[in-house]
Order: structure tokens, then sequence, then C-alpha cells
């Protein structure tokens, strides 16, 4: 016993203090990292892994599209059918993934105002175009949208005559140009079908250079004041539409 | 008497020997059994992303919506998991970009006349998920990590709320929440996936404009867009290599 003592007092005071010193940083460091570093980190990289069980656990507010067929199987089929097929039911009605699971003590909400499907159907040129788009200030101001439009199976009271309800930019940019006297029908075959289910009936879009020269060839017996090009040379191997805008032709050198 | 105290003794030490390798392996057993806890859901096995068609969004702004009810985002303007962007690209001077309230409540008219317009379009934006996340790097504490699944998340109990991730995010796909003073950003609902449901954003999409999936899996909406549309990145230069692939997307887009 007393050899040891010997021992540690033979020991420089100096390691001696740094020694209990090292050990006493030791311990806390290793107290302090167990403290301070969460349980699971590391385990899967440089993270805490129980966060990403934290974050899987927080609740759903939407049900998804799915979860409405349940009980509304009856609207689920109807919309299927018609074009708000791919417009989520929650959408319109908000979340409803309390709505899924009790019902009567969590009723959604029913969008009747104007303001709601002007949401996606008021004109923006931005908009690509043959999406169904109207002006609110002048598209009948009077009704409420779903007194004309059945919403789980939107169409048109009447078949639209105008193409402006989804091409408006098109009319907009025809009108002003030297092809406003024009009407669309006059380049482009529609069905009647195209305004309904545009997708599976679209016009026919000319892409000739003869079809041009039906009023601007020098040969064409098209009103006088149109002006004439020979369709032959002027602008050879390419199709007119290429230099000049059909929509808005415009001539500049 | 005696001699049945050894074999007692033997015995004992021949069982501590077979149990010791067995007690090694509890560790590892206790991890599958994590697995199995997540109802059979095991990140190695996916790959998220997400599509976005610029040509079809309407710029309803439904899917910001979607997302602050999903995920409680406040409400107040300027804080957004998504978010859409106006682009207009005038015949004359420099391009126009807005965004008011995120698009949250569509987009009113613009700040030139129709006629003045070459190009008019939507860019729905969002945290692109990258394969090499800068915002990752810089966390001081890895309160944001990618998880085994290629989604990129943020640990609000660990998170310091220092803001550098913030300021290392090229998107601005970040921002610091006001009640929980923690950074939060988009998590591809991370919630809902994990549970074979379709994040909030694309759920809302009125015009499939936003695609979500597997990109290992051969047959998803994901895949087939990546394969039959000219796919663009946003800041391709930055080499973040995004999950978030851009059909359709104009040079203008930043
Ligand atoms: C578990 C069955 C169930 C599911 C699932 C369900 N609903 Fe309902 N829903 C009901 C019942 C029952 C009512 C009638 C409650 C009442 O009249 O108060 C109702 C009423 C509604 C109403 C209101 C009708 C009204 O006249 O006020 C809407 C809108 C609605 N559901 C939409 C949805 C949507 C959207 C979903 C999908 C997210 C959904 N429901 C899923 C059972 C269900
Ligand atoms: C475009 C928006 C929109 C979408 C999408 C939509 N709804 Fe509706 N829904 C409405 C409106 C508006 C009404 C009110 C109709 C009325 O009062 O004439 C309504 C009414 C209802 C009602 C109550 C009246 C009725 O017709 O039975 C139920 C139930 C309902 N919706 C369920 C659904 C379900 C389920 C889906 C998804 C399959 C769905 N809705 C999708 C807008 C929508
Ligand atoms: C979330 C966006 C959204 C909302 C809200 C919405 N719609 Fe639609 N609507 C669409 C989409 C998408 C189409 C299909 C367009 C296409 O396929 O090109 C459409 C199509 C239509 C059409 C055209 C149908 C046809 O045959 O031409 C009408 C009419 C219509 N919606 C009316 C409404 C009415 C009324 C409401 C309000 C109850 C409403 N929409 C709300 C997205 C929306
Ligand atoms: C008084 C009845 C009435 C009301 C109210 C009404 N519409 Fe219409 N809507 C029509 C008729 C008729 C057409 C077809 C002729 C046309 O294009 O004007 C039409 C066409 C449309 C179209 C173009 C669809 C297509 O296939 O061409 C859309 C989109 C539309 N309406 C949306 C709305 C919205 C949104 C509201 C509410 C803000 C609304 N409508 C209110 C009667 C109505
Ligand atoms: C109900 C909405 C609607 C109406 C009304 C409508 N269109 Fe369309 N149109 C569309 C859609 C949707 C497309 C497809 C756009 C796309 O996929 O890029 C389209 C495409 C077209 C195309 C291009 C075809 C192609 O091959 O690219 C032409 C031309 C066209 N429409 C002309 C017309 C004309 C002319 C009218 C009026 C007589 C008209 N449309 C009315 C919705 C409409
Ligand atoms: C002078 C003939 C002419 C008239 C009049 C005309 N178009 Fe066209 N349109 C064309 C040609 C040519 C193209 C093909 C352009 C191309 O692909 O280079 C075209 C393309 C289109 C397209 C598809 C490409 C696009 O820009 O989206 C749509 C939609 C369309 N026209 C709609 C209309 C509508 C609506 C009207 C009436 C308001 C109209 N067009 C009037 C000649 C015409
Ligand atoms: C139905 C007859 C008709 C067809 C078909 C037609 N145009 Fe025209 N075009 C006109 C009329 C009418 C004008 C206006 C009179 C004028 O200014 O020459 C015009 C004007 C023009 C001008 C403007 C000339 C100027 O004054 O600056 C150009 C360019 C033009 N058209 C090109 C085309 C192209 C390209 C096509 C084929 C896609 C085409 N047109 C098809 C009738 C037609
Ligand atoms: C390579 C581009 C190019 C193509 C292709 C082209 N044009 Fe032109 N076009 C021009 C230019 C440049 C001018 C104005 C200079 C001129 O008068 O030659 C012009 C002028 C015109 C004019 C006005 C002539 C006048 O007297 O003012 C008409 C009409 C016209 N083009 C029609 C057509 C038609 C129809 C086609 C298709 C057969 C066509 N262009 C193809 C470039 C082109």
């Amino acid at each position: 016993m007393s050899k040891l003592k010997e021992k540690y007092l033979a020991i420089p005071e100096q390691i001696r203090i740094v020694t209990v010193l090292f050990a006493i940083f030791l311990i806390m460091f290793i107290f302090g990292r167990r403290l301070f570093i969460p349980k699971t980190f590391g385990e899967y990289g440089h993270y805490r892994a129980a966060a990403v069980d934290d974050i899987m656990q927080i609740g759903l507010v939407y049900a998804g599209h799915q979860a409405c067929a349940e009980c509304h199987d009856d609207v689920v089929a109807e919309k299927s059918q018609h074009m708000h097929k791919h417009v989520a039911c929650e959408n319109c009605h908000g979340p409803g993934y309390a709505h899924t699971q009790a019902p009567d003590e969590h009723p959604l909400t029913i969008p009747t105002d104007r303001s709601y499907c002007v949401l996606c159907h008021s004109y923006n040129p931005a908009r690509p175009t043959g999406f169904p788009q109207i002006d609110p200030v002048t598209h009948n101001p009077d009704g409420a949208c779903i007194d004309c439009h059945q919403p789980h199976a939107p169409q048109p009271p009447e078949v639209p005559e105008e193409c402006g309800s989804c091409h408006e930019r098109i009319v907009r940019t025809l009108g002003a140009g030297h092809h406003n006297s024009l009407p669309c029908t006059q380049c482009h075959d529609i069905k009647q079908e195209h305004k309904i289910t545009p997708r599976d009936f679209l016009p026919t879009v000319p892409r000739t250079r003869e079809f041009c020269g039906t009023c601007h060839s020098t040969k064409a017996s098209s009103a006088k004041e149109i002006r004439r090009v020979d369709i032959v040379t002027h602008g050879e191997n390419y199709f007119c539409g290429q230099c000049h805008f059909p929509h808005n032709p415009e001539v500049k050198i | 008497m005696d001699n049945n105290n050894t074999q007692d003794r033997r015995s004992f030490i021949k069982t501590c020997l077979k149990v010791l390798p067995a007690a090694t392996l509890i560790p590892f057993l206790s991890i599958d059994a994590k697995a199995f806890a997540e109802e059979g859901y095991n990140p190695e096995d996916h790959n998220y992303a997400m599509g976005i068609d610029v040509h079809k969004c309407i710029g309803c702004g439904r899917c910001v919506r979607a997302c602050k009810n999903e995920n409680n985002v406040p409400d107040e303007p300027f804080y957004f998991r998504t978010w859409i962007e106006r682009y207009i690209i005038p015949f004359e001077g420099e391009t126009i970009v807005d965004s008011p309230d995120g698009g949250i409540n569509g987009f009113g008219d613009a700040a030139v006349p129709e006629d003045a317009m070459m190009r008019t379009f939507f860019v729905p934006k969002i945290c692109n998920h990258c394969a090499k996340p800068p915002c990752v790097q810089v966390c001081p504490v890895g309160a944001t990590f990618t998880s085994r699944d290629g989604v990129v998340l943020v640990d609000n109990d660990y998170c310091i709320g220092c803001r550098y991730c913030i300021q290392a995010c090229p998107y601005g796909a970040r921002y610091l929440n006001p009640y929980t003073r923690t950074v939060d950003k988009c998590t591809f609902c991370y919630h809902r996936i994990t549970k074979g449901l379709l994040p909030a954003c694309v759920e809302a999409c009125p015009t499939q404009a936003r695609v979500f999936g597997e990109i290992t899996d051969k047959s998803t909406p994901i895949s087939y867009f990546r394969r039959f549309n000219e796919i663009q990145v946003l800041k391709p230069a930055l080499n973040t290599e995004p999950k978030v692939f851009y059909a359709h997307l104009d040079g203008e887009v930043r």
C-alpha cells in the first residue's frame, strides 16, 4: 500500500494534476456525448433515425381520391365519365380525412360560390390553349355557376358557339391582325363534338403552302384586295406559317 | 454431490458460451423488429421523384392550398413548401416573374397588357430533393438529411433554427416556421407516400401537371414521364442533381 503511494508521489505534481484533469474531462465528454447526442443518431447516417418515424406518424388531412368511392360511389362514377374526372373531390370539398372517419361529425364544405370555379376557369393568357376559360365578369354574371353547370359532370348547357371559351387568346390574337375577317372554320375543319370532348375530336390544322395559296396565290380567284404572292417562288421550301404567324400574319422585312 | 456441482458449473459455462453469440445478435434483431413495426415499409425499396409538365399548369394554386392544409404551413404569405410562379416574356424588355401569395388564390391581371406578351406560362416550384443536397451539407447538427428512400427531410426536434440551410438552398425551397422556430420544407408528404398515398399537391392538381412516383420502378407515371418528354431540371449547372423533373421548361426559368 505504502509502496503504491510512494510510486504515486514519485510522479511529478504537474503530471498528476493533468492526469486528473484529463480523467475528469474524459468522463465529462463521455457523459456529455451521451446526454446531448440523441438515442438513434447515426443509425443510418448523420441524423436521428427516429426522426423518420416521427415524420411518418404525422396525421393525414387529405384522404386521397380513392377514399370517397367507398360511400359516394354514385358521385365518383358520374364524375369519372366527365371533364372533371381528374379534379379530386377534396379539391372542391376541402380536406376530407376526418370526414371519412366520422362523416356526420365532420361534414365537408360545398363550394357554391362563383368565386370558387373561377379559380380554375377565369381567363388568363398564361393558361394553356384548350383549357375551358370564361371571363367571370361577362359570363352570365347573375347566376351561380352550378345553376347551369353540374359540378360533377360539367358540360355547357348548350354547345358553345364561340371557340373563345377555350381558345380565348387565339381569338384575341386573330381579332387584332389582318386575318380578323376570317372565321376559325375557314382554316380548321371542326366537328361539333370537339367543343364537348375536345381531345377526342381534334380539328384539322392546315400545314400546306397550297392552302394559303387558295387566297394568296397570284392565280387564286379570291377577293381582289387580298395581297398576292407567287406561291411557287415566294419563301420556297418553308410552310407560309413559319414566316407569317397564321393567327396574326405580319409582314416584317 | 461434488461431481454434480462441477457438472453444473461446466454446463453453466457451456450455456454462457452458447448464449453469448446469440446475445450479440440482439441489437440486429431489434432493428429487424423495428422495420417490421413500420408495417412492412422498407425505405431501401423506394426512390421517389416528381415530374412537372409546365404545359399543363393552369395556375389555379390548388396545390399550394392543399400543401398548406396538409402540412400545417403558416397561412401568411411568404411561407411555402410549394408555390407557383408566373413568367411573362414580353416582346420588349425584361422577363417578368410574379407569384402573388405563392399563387394560392390564382393570378390576377399581369403587369403588362396581353398584346405585349410574347410568351407567358406558369411554373410550379417545390423542393427538388436533390441527390446532392447543398442544404444537408451545411447543417451544423445533422438536423436535415436524406432519408434512405431519397427524400430530404428536416428533424423538427433537433433543428436549432440557425438558417444556414435556408441560405444554402439555391431554389429557395426552405423557410423558417415562425411558430416552431425551426426550418420547414417540402417532404414529398412523407407521411402520405409511406402509406401509399400521393403527395397532397399531386392529389390536388386538376390537370395532372404534377406526377409522382418511383424512379426505380419501370411502370409508373413518372417513368413514362421521364421517358417520353424532354426533361429539364432547375439550375443544372450547380450539379445538385434534382429529383424534380420538368417537361417543356422554358430557358427563361431560373
Ligand atoms: C364512411 C363513409 C363516407 C366516406 C368514406 C365519405 N363520405 Fe361523404 N358523406 C358520408 C355521409 C354518411 C354523408 C351524409 C352526412 C350528412 O348528411 O350530414 C356524407 C356527406 C358528404 C357531403 C355533404 C353532402 C351534403 O349534402 O351536405 C359531401 C360534400 C361529401 N360527403 C364528400 C365526401 C368526400 C369528398 C369524400 C372523400 C374524401 C367523402 N365524402 C367520403 C359518408 C362518407
Ligand atoms: C368542381 C368541384 C367539385 C368536385 C371536383 C366535386 N364536387 Fe361534389 N359538389 C360540388 C358542388 C358545387 C356541389 C353542390 C351541388 C348542388 O348543390 O347542386 C357538390 C355536391 C356534392 C354532394 C352533395 C349533393 C349530391 O350531389 O349528392 C356530395 C355528396 C358530393 N358533392 C360529393 C363529391 C364527391 C364524392 C366527389 C368526388 C368524386 C365530388 N363531390 C367532387 C363540387 C364538386
Ligand atoms: C381545380 C380546378 C377546377 C375547378 C375548381 C373547377 N374546374 Fe371545371 N374544369 C377543370 C378541368 C381540369 C377541366 C377539364 C379541362 C380539360 O380537360 O381540358 C374542367 C372542365 C370544365 C368545363 C368544361 C366541360 C366541357 O365539356 O367543355 C366546365 C363547364 C367546367 N369545368 C365548369 C366548372 C364549374 C361550374 C366549376 C365550379 C363548381 C368548376 N368547373 C370548377 C378544373 C376545375
Ligand atoms: C345562365 C347559365 C350559366 C351560368 C350562371 C354560368 N354558365 Fe358557364 N356556360 C353557359 C353556357 C350556355 C355556355 C356555353 C356557351 C358559351 O360558351 O358561352 C357556358 C360555357 C362555359 C364554359 C366553357 C365550357 C366549354 O365547353 O366551352 C365554362 C368553363 C363555363 N361556362 C364556366 C362557368 C363558370 C365558372 C361559371 C360561374 C362563374 C359559369 N360558367 C356560369 C351557361 C352558364
Ligand atoms: C371545350 C373547349 C374547346 C372548345 C369550345 C374549342 N376547343 Fe379547340 N381545343 C380544345 C382542346 C382541349 C384542344 C387540345 C389542346 C392541346 O391538347 O394542346 C384543342 C385543340 C384545338 C386545335 C389544335 C388541334 C391540334 O391538332 O393541335 C384547333 C385547331 C382547335 N382546337 C380549334 C378550335 C376551333 C376552331 C374551335 C371553335 C369552333 C374550338 N377549337 C373550340 C378545346 C376546345
Ligand atoms: C388563316 C387560317 C387560320 C385561321 C383563320 C385560324 N387558324 Fe388556327 N391555325 C392555323 C394554322 C396554319 C395553324 C398551325 C400553326 C402551326 O402549327 O404552325 C393553326 C393552329 C391552331 C391551333 C393549334 C396551335 C396553337 O397555337 O395552339 C389552334 C388551337 C388554333 N389554330 C385555333 C384557332 C382558332 C380558335 C381560330 C379562330 C379564332 C383559328 N385557329 C383561326 C390557321 C388558322
Ligand atoms: C380565306 C382566304 C385566306 C386564306 C386561306 C389565308 N388568308 Fe391571309 N389574308 C386574307 C385576307 C382577307 C387578308 C387581309 C387583306 C390583306 O391585308 O391582304 C389576309 C392577309 C394576310 C397577310 C398580311 C398581308 C399584309 O397586308 O400585311 C399575310 C402575311 C397572310 N394573309 C398570310 C396568310 C397565310 C400564311 C395563310 C395560310 C396559313 C393565309 N394567309 C391564308 C385571306 C386569306
Ligand atoms: C421565308 C419566309 C417566308 C415564307 C416561307 C413566306 N413568306 Fe410571305 N413574306 C415574307 C416576307 C419577308 C415578306 C415581305 C417582303 C416581300 O414582299 O417579299 C412577305 C410578304 C408576303 C405577303 C404580302 C405581299 C405584299 O404584296 O405585301 C403575303 C400575302 C405573303 N407574304 C404570303 C405568303 C404565303 C401565302 C406564303 C406561303 C405560300 C408565304 N408568304 C411564305 C416571308 C415569307
